[in-house]
């Protein structure tokens, strides 16, 4: 990277299943209002703002930040629009924080969002088109059979996924922002919850949120705000076909070769000693033990052990997704950037009750498509 | 180099290649890859290289004109990212995809990067699917069209005295002219200003001949760097600034006679530091070619403008505004321009704009 860059600060809305009582407007407002202020900066502090969000018809507005750009203060500015599918708030800040580090702008604004509840994104993602596979009921029907690829070749027991659904929603419950607070989470009620896509069970996916996050991420002479920056030390996005022979659902290349990217970035040869916390984008269970393996955690085949053995919980030696993940909230577009932002907390030291103790070296990574869109990145207490 | 922002020095970047797609009314024989992947063949063939030479990849497309979530997904398939590639892609028009790439090549670490757009916008009813741009609770809910706000804004600007009805139509004559020697071109004839007021209005005061065509294309555009911009190029044509603004979307607040964005992004550009040779606008309606050339402080009397025809000869969503640029580097890397600009529009009423300055050695 050219120049440094560092995020000086975050904010996030509420994440709920309806936010009635905000426009979408309104809605990345709260986040961006509340990253301006833990980065002590104004509006006109800014340099430009970059944006991303999920598919346009999950709220029924084409290409909707020309009508945002007034409420994100954007006007006579730079405004950017990003939409990479479900890793689209990963790479929307790693578009951000380019233009920083390329020396482009100083102060750069990224916000995310989604408001779910302005349509509906099961069936927005359903629509049949032509020559292409059918995606059938969302999101979860194309992603069961991959999961059952994995506990086939991996020989893991069906309780995995149920002790991820958990270990989630209870990290959740020291979030304040997150979407689901569910007190009462144990095995039993996951195992108990209705039948969504063999193997997953309603408790084992995804809410549907409204939600937005923001960031602020500026250039090493521009770092002002109320906690020390975030630095970054690496950053990388990866693609690979949907519809390929030579492609592994299960352990797709694009994730592996991602991951390589920004670990070189960073000096990391073993992810699971030197990180002290991930957020990793964990939709549905059983993508913790696939992502563990995918990002380098730990050997092939060992996933579901690492998160048996309670490595990933909030206590262990690699806790995963302290925020409560996606599982806890998913407003889709900002899904992504939720990740990011969560570690940036962690390295920060603002994280409250969902802070691990001294947490210096942290990874965020998000994904989407059919497992085929990669965005990571590390962000660090000491200086790149 | 000429700095692009107050006090940089920018890296130099070529565009090294640039081709596109026969523009037509509608193409119904190709889907969205099989559109593409001649165009970015031709991109690779003109400078002889295949997508190994590139090191990142980003594109520019909307969802609603295919009518489906991920329309960019597939079109993935016109590159074939195996092994997996670093790509990118903004629900924006190419111009802005162009950028995107262009900041990364800034930071030094890779040298170059292919660029695609796309738009089939026979696909659905473009009137209808441009509304939904709008303010989705106080303005789109009332289903003004493109036509009718450019209409709006086409009267407001006769109204300050600046242009009129014959001016509209002597634009859309050049344009339509200047496409009689561009091979791609959509629309391309040589008519009279007087068969051309005799049209009907379509929405007064813009008669059909304002209108821009609706249009199936896509464009494709490799950008390069150092030892690669030499290589592939005999006489690059080099990005000397590059810069875009955003207005605000309530057009009542807006006045829709002058394009503030446009004038800021072509003073951080540097249009203003040198003589301009050839201007290609992304100006869809006649009468907005007026008011973006007046931001960029350019003068049709001295400067060749839309040379290709512009969006008046070919308009593909999402795509027109990357064709102006490869335009406009075609000019300078034949030699024809020492020094052109390049804008690109996106938004209701040239909301947001974006100017690139190319020039040669």
């Amino acid at each position: 990277m050219a120049e440094r860059a560092a995020v000086i600060g975050v904010g996030q809305t509420h994440h709920k299943a309806k936010r009635d009582d905000v426009s979408i407007a309104g809605l990345v407002r709260e986040a961006a209002k509340m990253a301006l202020a833990d980065a002590e900066l104004d509006w006109a502090d800014i340099d430009a703002v970059v944006i991303g969000k999920a598919p346009d018809m999950f709220e029924g507005n084409m290409m909707p930040e020309l009508y945002l750009a007034p409420a994100l203060g954007a006007v006579g500015k730079p405004m950017f629009r990003v939409h990479t599918a479900g890793s689209v708030g990963g790479s929307t800040a790693l578009v951000a924080a380019h233009l920083v580090t390329s020396g482009t702008h100083q102060r750069v604004l990224t916000v995310a969002y989604e408001k779910q509840s302005d349509s509906d994104a099961m069936w927005a993602l359903s629509v049949p088109q032509p020559f292409a596979a059918p995606l059938l009921a969302g999101a979860g029907g194309y992603f069961a059979p991959h999961i059952r690829a994995y506990m086939r070749r991996s020989g893991a027991p069906e309780h995995i996924g149920r002790m991820v659904a958990v270990k989630d929603r209870q990290n959740a419950m020291r979030n304040p922002y997150a979407h689901l607070h569910l007190a009462d989470i144990d095995m039993k009620m996951v195992e108990e919850s209705m039948m969504l896509w063999d193997p997953l069970r309603y408790l084992e996916a995804c809410p549907s949120s409204d939600g937005a996050a923001a960031m602020v991420i500026a250039s090493e002479a521009a770092v002002t705000g109320r906690y020390p920056p975030a630095w970054i030390h690496g950053m990388a996005m990866r693609s690979e076909p949907t519809m390929f022979a030579g492609r592994d659902q299960v352990n797709p290349r694009a994730g592996r070769d991602c991951s390589a990217d920004v670990y070189a970035q960073s000096g990391i040869t073993d992810p699971r000693a030197q990180f002290d916390v991930a957020e990793v984008y964990v939709p549905f269970s059983w993508y913790e033990p696939m992502w563990l393996e995918n990002l380098g955690f730990c050997d092939l085949g060992d996933g579901w052990k690492l998160t048996e053995s309670g490595a990933t919980a909030f206590e262990g030696d690699i806790p995963w997704n302290t925020s409560g993940g996606v599982l806890s909230s998913n407003p889709i577009g900002a899904s992504g950037m939720l990740r990011f932002l969560e570690v940036a907390m962690q390295v920060r030291g603002q994280a409250g009750e969902h802070q691990i103790e001294g947490a210096r070296l942290a990874f965020g990574q998000a994904y989407g498509g059919g497992s085929q869109f990669f965005a990571m990145w590390v962000v660090g207490s000491d200086k790149p | 180099m000429s700095a692009s922002g107050p006090g940089r020095t920018i890296r130099p970047v070529s565009v090294a290649s640039f081709a596109q797609s026969q523009h037509v009314r509608r193409d119904d024989q190709h889907n969205e890859v099989e559109m593409l992947m001649p165009v970015v063949a031709e991109a690779f063939g003109n400078i002889g290289i295949t997508k190994d030479d590139v090191d990142f990849i980003c594109s520019g497309s909307t969802d609603y004109l295919v009518g489906g979530p991920f329309s960019f997904v597939t079109a993935l398939d016109a590159v074939g990212v195996w092994p997996p590639r670093a790509e990118s892609h903004v629900e924006m028009d190419g111009a802005w995809a162009l950028y995107e790439a262009w900041v990364l090549l800034q930071e030094g670490e890779i040298d170059a990067a292919l660029v695609y757009s796309f738009g089939r916008s026979s696909l659905g009813n473009l009137n209808e699917i441009l509304t939904l741009q709008l303010d989705p609770y106080y303005v789109a809910p009332l289903w003004p069209d493109p036509v009718s706000l450019a209409a709006l804004q086409a009267r407001a600007l006769i109204d300050t005295g600046r242009a009129s009805e014959v001016d509209f139509a002597n634009i859309a004559a050049r344009n339509r002219k200047n496409a009689l020697s561009n091979p791609k071109a959509q629309v391309a004839r040589d008519v009279t200003l007087d068969s051309l007021l005799a049209d009907d209005y379509v929405v007064s005061p813009l008669r059909r001949h304002t209108l821009p065509p609706i249009t199936d294309g896509a464009a494709a555009i490799v950008l390069a760097a150092g030892d690669k911009a030499r290589r592939w190029s005999d006489r690059p044509a080099w990005i000397t600034g590059i810069d875009h603004r955003m207005e605000t979307h309530s057009l009542g607040a807006r006045d829709l006679t002058s394009s503030a964005s446009t004038a800021k992004a072509a003073a951080v550009a540097g249009v203003g530091d040198g003589p301009v040779d050839v201007a290609e606008v992304h100006a869809p309606f006649a009468s907005q070619e007026i008011i973006v050339l007046d931001s960029l402080g350019l003068d049709d009397g001295t400067v060749s403008v839309n040379p290709s025809g512009g969006a008046l000869a070919a308009n593909p969503i999402m795509s027109a505004g990357l064709i102006r640029i490869g335009e406009a580097a075609a000019r300078v890397s034949s030699g024809s321009a020492r020094r052109a600009v390049a804008h690109a529009t996106s938004g209701p009423c040239l909301q947001q704009n974006l100017v690139c300055v190319l020039e040669g050695e």
